[in-house]
């Protein structure tokens, strides 16, 4: 009788969501976002549960297919986790070090660039229209890398 | 750019705009703006003139190898001064609403 590894499928399945889930799901709140804990901990049950699998497939009573296939899934399982580390830790501070960018209480650099109905608006602009009725105390420039 | 949209009052009633600055086209981020519901200021800076003052130009980062801007936000008063700033380190990482707002109340 085939018997199903199940410990071993299910951390594989569950290092693919771990690794999915953050930018699906837990990108959209910060304290899920500026660490990834939820996914380590996910990471960390998906671990648990390959090398259970591993451990079972390499019983005595098992085929030599089955110690295969773990084996595959297995390494598989951990370039997930690798590659989630490289991406959250290493690759996401691959930014430029933007040396010559404003600091605080220096100028900030005027600029005209096209809004979303294509009509010309300058930062002097941005800061001199009033919000509301009310004078504008400033402006909150968000840079950002767009969706092309 | 979600939890802008969602502090939005908020920044209504300390005075500040925000505005969000990116490569995209004009059309591009009409489109995101109505898919997200956002109702701030989106500018379009496609040939990189406002994030190559600001040193925010990230080289070849872009669709086929374009350069695009790194994520980074500034807090400007009425006369054109920065007050605030964030260069995060972590692509992932961005300035939380509060820290903004917080920051903000501060401005004469």
């Amino acid at each position: 009788m085939k018997r199903i590894n199940w410990p071993l499928w299910l951390g594989f399945l569950l290092s693919v969501v771990a690794f999915l889930s953050y930018p699906l799901v837990f990108v959209n709140w910060a304290s899920t976002r500026d660490f990834p804990w939820a996914n380590l901990i996910l990471f960390a049950l998906a671990a648990l549960l390959v090398f259970f699998g591993i451990r079972r497939a390499f019983a005595p009573d098992r085929r030599r297919l089955s110690k295969i296939v773990a084996s595959v899934i297995a390494t598989l399982s951990v370039l997930i986790i690798a590659m989630f580390i490289f991406v959250a830790f290493v690759a996401s501070r691959w930014l430029p070090a933007s040396a010559g960018a404003p600091q605080v209480a220096q100028k900030a650099p005027d600029f005209s660039l096209t809004d979303t109905s294509s009509k010309n608006v300058s930062l002097t602009e941005l800061l001199s229209q009033p919000i509301d009725g009310k004078p504008a105390k400033g402006a909150l420039l968000i840079f950002y890398r767009g969706y092309w | 750019m979600r939890s802008i949209q969602q502090n939005l009052a908020k920044f209504n009633e300390v005075g500040i705009r925000p505005v969000a600055i990116s490569v995209d086209s004009p059309e591009a981020s009409r489109d995101l703006c109505q898919k997200s519901g956002y109702t701030f200021a989106f500018l379009s800076d496609p040939k990189l003139e406002a994030i190559t003052k600001y040193d925010l130009v990230h080289k070849g980062q872009g669709e086929n190898g374009r350069d695009i801007a790194r994520p980074a936000e500034f807090l400007i008063d009425a006369s054109g001064i920065v007050r605030w700033r964030m260069l995060t380190e972590n692509y992932w990482v961005r300035a939380r609403p509060e820290q903004v707002l917080e920051a903000a109340r501060l401005l004469p």
